[in-house]
């Protein structure tokens, strides 16, 4: 069974006809070629694939592509402009938040929706907070501390506003 | 992994979810935050051919007080729990409970209503609302009904909903002075599914007397579990470390955990009985504030 699903993907409108049971991840990899989201284990456990839809964290891989239509939809391509680093990316390479980076894209969107939620998070809430984001090289220390230095980068942003 | 084939249908109003079910017969099933339903169908666990999308329905998302009830949209997700300010601030057992259930992103798309009508009892939810006493209130195609938590759960991922039913709301009691309730699970890791967990809500009268008490257990029975015995004991008696200690025996006595990869039977009736006994005190201590 075909749907004609349409979304806004990192400001730009798509339109796309997908099967039922095309996953969210797939139709951004393969439909968009949008790899920057990563599948891991696909079994929503690793976080790789971490997405905003609506603003919020999902996991990209335990979606129904269908069910993203009329949303909004911004992936860790859409988080800065070319050629620029948001807070969030900037403070991950400063602080060495990655060895290998397949976990670093949906670490970093992860991110987006906990500082959101949580602007200025214990390092208690930083660790409860990317809780569903898997790592396996940097045993989170430096991870944490990135997303302190961004939360730190970005309070100062808004308060400058 | 890709699931089965399905055809897929978007619910406008619980009305249309019904009917859609009505014209598609016994191989539908309803998706709301997918979290559970959508992994079992990556894995052929479950293989409907017809899913039928209520999540896009409309105002069944809330959470509010009135009378004496606190109710609950069934649409309502984790998230929208744990960010709640009236459920930080009175309703701590959530908190407690929601925290450790699965992680932020799942979170953001479960809902409240999904991980009961699962009838899954790993599950969190299940326990609070033994606990809390809840009553659930369900659509179907002969029209509302209300459905107390002791005749909710019927087997594994067995309830009392009709294939077509849709949980629409949750009402449990309100928070009042001398009430008080508290959740802990054991887990493996962070977000895992319970190795054991226990709910306790309680109610005391101005002299500390345990006026109602409910105790639900997570994950060691094949159905959500109330600790009967336990109530029975506590109800009418001003609670007491002794009296505690008796209650988390019969924990650990009642439940009928199985060995498997989270632990051995034994393992698990020993922690049923300590965090039995935990969760009361911190029942009490929250029922004392």
């Amino acid at each position: 069974m075909k749907h004609t699903i349409s979304m806004t993907i990192n400001g730009e409108s798509v339109t796309a006809e997908v099967d039922s049971r095309l996953l969210l991840v797939h139709f951004i990899r393969e439909n968009l070629d949008l790899t920057g989201t990563h599948i891991g284990c696909d079994t929503s456990n690793c976080g790789a694939c971490t997405i905003l839809l609506n603003g919020q964290s999902i996991k990209s891989c335990t979606y129904l592509a269908v069910r993203a239509d009329g949303a909004e939809i911004t992936t860790i391509e859409g988080l800065s402009a070319e050629g620029t680093n948001h807070p969030i990316q900037q403070a991950f390479h400063d602080q060495h938040g990655l060895h290998c980076g397949f976990c670093t894209p949906g670490m970093i969107m992860r991110t987006v929706d906990l500082l959101k939620n949580n602007p200025k998070p214990t390092e208690e809430e930083i660790r409860w907070g990317i809780s569903g984001n898997l790592c396996r090289c940097t045993g989170y220390n430096n991870i944490v501390k990135s997303v302190k230095q961004a939360a730190e980068e970005m309070q100062k942003e808004s308060e400058s506003v | 992994m890709i699931p089965s084939n399905f055809n897929y249908h978007k619910a406008t109003s619980v009305k249309d979810a019904i009917a859609l079910f009505q014209n598609h017969g016994d191989e539908a099933k309803y998706m709301s935050g997918g979290q559970s339903l959508l992994p079992m169908m990556k894995l052929r666990f479950a293989t409907p051919e017809h899913i039928i999308d209520i999540s896009k329905i409309e105002g069944l998302s809330y959470i509010k007080e009135d009378g004496n009830l606190l109710k609950i949209g069934g649409l309502t997700t984790q998230a929208e729990m744990e960010h709640s300010s009236l459920i930080k601030d009175n309703y701590p057992i959530f908190s407690d409970a929601i925290k450790l259930t699965a992680d932020p992103s799942v979170r953001n798309v479960g809902t409240i209503g999904g991980n009961i009508a699962h009838g899954d009892a790993a599950n969190d939810q299940p326990a609070l609302m033994i606990a809390m006493r809840a009553t659930i209130i369900a659509e179907g195609s002969d029209g509302q009904k209300s459905i107390p938590i002791d005749d909710f759960f019927h087997g594994f991922y067995m309830t009392a909903l009709e294939p077509s039913d849709v949980l629409v709301e949750i009402q449990l009691p309100k928070t009042k002075k001398g009430s008080g309730g508290a959740y802990h699970k054991v887990e493996r890791k962070v977000g895992d599914y319970a190795t054991s967990g226990a709910a306790v809500y309680l109610e005391l009268d101005d002299s500390g007397v345990c006026q109602e008490i409910g105790i639900g257990l997570t994950n060691v029975s094949t159905l959500p579990m109330r600790l009967s015995r336990g109530e029975e004991l506590l109800k009418g008696k001003k609670i007491t470390e002794d009296l505690i200690e008796q209650v988390g025996a019969f924990a650990s006595e009642d439940c009928e955990p199985t060995s498997d990869l989270r632990g051995s039977e034994a393992y698990k009736r020993s922690i049923t009985n300590t965090i039995t006994q935990r969760m009361i005190r911190s029942a009490l201590k929250r029922a004392q504030h």
